[in-house]
């Protein structure tokens, strides 16, 4: 039987080879990254060397391309990803004292994960949602209007949730 | 019965308002009622009216529901679209006496003082559904310029109608397509920059979820015009939802032989892929953008040579922002004559500003260039909430700077915005009121650009470096005599030898406010005030005569830095405090003074 990393190690393989050779195959390498985290939820070192290999472009490049982008994470991440915006219309309106108390209640700090895997904490730049700021987002779902006491619940009724 | 169109606004702000799930309990209640076949629901993109969301706009009689909850929904079925009766009470609704947009938004004052070229179907048309694109006039001007003009007349029409880029620069765009189209093919790209990297800014964002066809429409109109066969939007992987409606509209426009070989039975093949950013500001710059679109690090690179000779792949690239795309269907439909008439005498056409911040009406604006930034402000935007001062408006983002109250009756327009040492930017404007620090959000712009630094050259590696932990001295109570100078000569340097625009921009939100705030630095620094009350480490809280004695405050604390017995005055033992606020917030009788 095949394991999921299996499953997901020939699906990549699969993206990468329906890739158009033209223009510039090389050129691909982004697309295939977001494919790559995509499968995996980040960029393992496993699967920078499977592109590498398989694009026959050195790991080296690819690590250099990864860590220069935000977008890319080589760890993998918490059930719920909390994203706080920062961005300007959010900070004007309090985004710095919403990130504090993330902080606080989780114990963490930016671009960390708690120790139960949980929840991981990311500072994002405008998610642009600006007529609900201060805003935060988890997973998917947009979350608005916060402040301290708002964040408390939040993470309270996810606890609740992931039980 | 009479038959209805429902369009529901699917904005971000709206999705954050569950407008998704409003969608559902109004198709589920006219399921109900058995009027399925007799209403039309359509999703649209952003309308820009954000701080009313989530909306229904009920047609025919464009009566736009705002603010609207689960529990208005069966109440809007039965009165509106049962009997007849549209629901006053629940609609937007504003006297206005000028407005261009009565006949398709009512009368909301929001809409009235506006010019909507670019964002002209944002709001209206279902952005899924090329049909509605197509009824508006939709690929007319492509159809207009693959049969009656010839590629030199494209251009012309461009050049004459004054059109500058809106990322920011604001380069003439007609001379760009000119100098791309002079060189040597075949093998020429066209790319839509959508790498919205601003934070407070969401335009582009807006004006592809809301009408993708339109910059489709403008770049295959560019493709013809400079020789080339292939365009790339590169766009932020962090808007998935533009994403998924240009991947639509891309595969509609190819079913509809608009994109492909031989579009619309002449000779020209034109096709266009999307590329993916991945979170990197300084990809917004041009020569970064090609390395990424490459597959490299988006690492600027010196021009010249310039994209318009060597660029992707080292082909002649012809680069435009979003908002410039979406203008061009329009000067050829509408005419360059027409378009050179909006406008001042050297920025034409309008310009969309995502308006933010401490402003009643949040949302996106388009106004015409020259309307000035206290119209936006207060006429357009409502004006400052809870009776607050405004203290500056912020354009242009992390290259931009912050305009202070006697200089809000400078026009939008690039030369304008440049002189009172701010830039247009690619649209974003932050409203602040005077709850808002200067050094603090000098110090917050100056965060980003130094983390988004690509680091490749010297002066903006090393001197946002620099001038941040100036910045950041400051604000802790540690500022020195000579640290306002330090930052204006660093300042400078940085504008004069960094390679591109990021380097070059990044002091601009500093400078500017040292030269419209000069005080609040100095305050900072020489009596270690924070006038705003923002700098945490300036902060001194005080209990006053109004105490009561509750205990509130003494239980809140966190380190056990209040005393007093009850129903007597408390006090702040200072060398203790921690300056969190938490008394501040908590006293009910506004015994704490902060200073």
């Amino acid at each position: 039987m095949q394991t999921t990393t299996d499953q997901n190690r020939q699906q990549l393989i699969e993206y990468i080879n329906q890739l158009p050779d033209r223009p510039y195959r090389d050129s691909y390498l982004i697309a295939v990254l977001h494919k790559a985290q995509e499968l995996y939820g980040y960029v393992s070192r496993d699967a920078m060397d499977l592109i590498s290999s398989q694009m026959q472009i050195p790991t080296a490049h690819i690590w250099g391309v990864v860590t220069f982008y935000h977008y890319f994470r080589t760890q993998p991440p918490g059930r719920y990803q909390i994203s706080v915006c920062l961005g300007t219309a959010c900070y004007v309106k309090g985004a710095a004292e919403v990130l504090q108390a993330f902080k606080d209640r989780l114990g963490v700090e930016a671009g960390q994960i708690t120790e139960d895997g949980l929840f991981s904490l990311l500072e994002a730049r405008c998610l642009g949602a600006c007529g609900l700021a201060p805003v935060c987002m988890i997973n998917d779902k947009v979350y608005g209007q916060l402040n301290p006491d708002k964040v408390g619940r939040i993470i309270n009724d996810l606890r609740k949730a992931a039980r | 019965m009479m038959e209805y169109a429902i369009t529901i606004c699917e904005g971000p702000t709206c999705i954050g308002r569950h407008a998704d799930r409003l969608r559902a309990i109004l198709l589920e209640e006219l399921a109900k009622r058995g009027l399925k076949d007799h209403v039309r629901i359509n999703i649209s993109g952003c309308l820009g009216m954000c701080h009313k969301g989530p909306f229904l706009v009920v047609n025919p009689g464009y009566t736009i529901y705002g603010g609207v909850t689960e529990s208005d929904i069966p109440v809007i079925v039965e009165e509106h679209i049962v009997k007849d009766r549209p629901i006053a009470r629940l609609a937007v609704q504003e006297d206005h006496l000028f407005n261009r947009f009565y006949r398709i938004f009512g009368d909301v004052g929001f809409f009235g003082k506006q010019m909507r070229i670019t964002l002209r179907n944002c709001g209206i048309i279902d952005p899924e559904n090329i049909d509605d694109y197509l009824a508006l006039r939709g690929y007319e001007a492509l159809a207009k310029v693959l049969t009656e003009m010839t590629p030199q007349q494209v251009i012309a029409e461009v050049k004459q109608s004054g059109l500058r880029g809106r990322g920011g620069a604001g380069f003439p765009t007609g001379l760009k397509w000119e100098l791309t189209a002079k060189q040597p093919g075949p093998e020429k790209y066209v790319i839509c920059n959508a790498d919205e990297g601003d934070p407070g800014a969401f335009m582009d964002r807006s004006a592809i979820e809301g009408d993708p066809h339109t910059i489709l429409e403008g770049m295959i109109i560019g493709g013809y015009a400079i020789g080339s066969n292939h365009g790339i939007v590169y766009i932020r992987a962090e808007y998935p939802l533009a994403v998924r409606r240009l991947e639509i509209a891309i595969q509609q426009a190819r079913q509809h032989n608009l994109l492909g070989k031989g579009i619309l039975g002449t000779n020209f093949d034109f096709d266009i892929e999307i590329r993916l950013g991945a979170g990197a500001f300084v990809c917004g710059e041009e020569t970064a953008l090609i390395q990424s679109i490459e597959g490299a690090r988006g690492m600027p690179r010196p021009r010249p040579p310039f994209p318009a000779t060597s660029g992707l792949f080292g082909k002649p690239t012809l680069i435009n922002n979003v908002e410039t795309w979406a203008n061009i269907p329009v000067i050829i439909l509408e005419g360059a004559k027409w378009f050179s008439s909006i406008g001042t005498e050297t920025s034409k056409g309008t310009k969309v500003f995502a308006l933010a911040g401490c402003v009643v009406n949040t949302g996106l604006v388009e106004v015409p260039m020259g309307t000035t930034i206290r119209q936006v402000v207060y006429d357009i935007g409502g004006g400052i909430p809870g009776g607050k001062r405004l203290t500056a408006v912020q354009t242009g983002g992390p290259s931009g700077g912050c305009l202070p109250e006697s200089y809000l009756d400078t026009p939008v327009d690039y030369e304008s915005l440049a002189k009172a040492g701010s830039i247009m930017g690619s649209g974003g404007m932050i409203v602040m009121d005077e709850t808002a620090c200067m050094v603090d959000v000098a110090r917050f712009f100056l965060e980003f650009t130094q983390s988004e630094s690509c680091g490749k050259c010297t002066p903006c590696r090393e001197g946002t470096k620099r001038m941040l932990e100036i910045l950041e001295r400051i604000v802790q109570g540690k500022g020195r005599p000579g640290d306002i100078e330090r930052l204006e000569r660093l300042g400078n340097m940085i504008k004069k030898a960094s390679l591109c625009g990021l380097g070059q921009s990044a002091p601009n939100p500093v400078l500017s406010t040292i030269r419209h705030f000069r005080d609040e630095y100095q305050q900072h620094i020489e009596q270690k005030r924070c006038p705003a009350g923002v700098c945490k480490a300036l902060l001194t809280y005080t209990i006053t005569d109004a105490c009561v004695g509750c205990g509130a405050c003494k239980k809140v604390c966190p380190v056990g830095a209040i005393s007093g017995t009850k129903k007597e005055k408390h006090v702040i033992d200072q060398a203790k405090c921690i300056r969190c606020g938490q008394c501040y917030t908590t006293c009910k009788f506004n015994a704490i003074s902060r200073s």
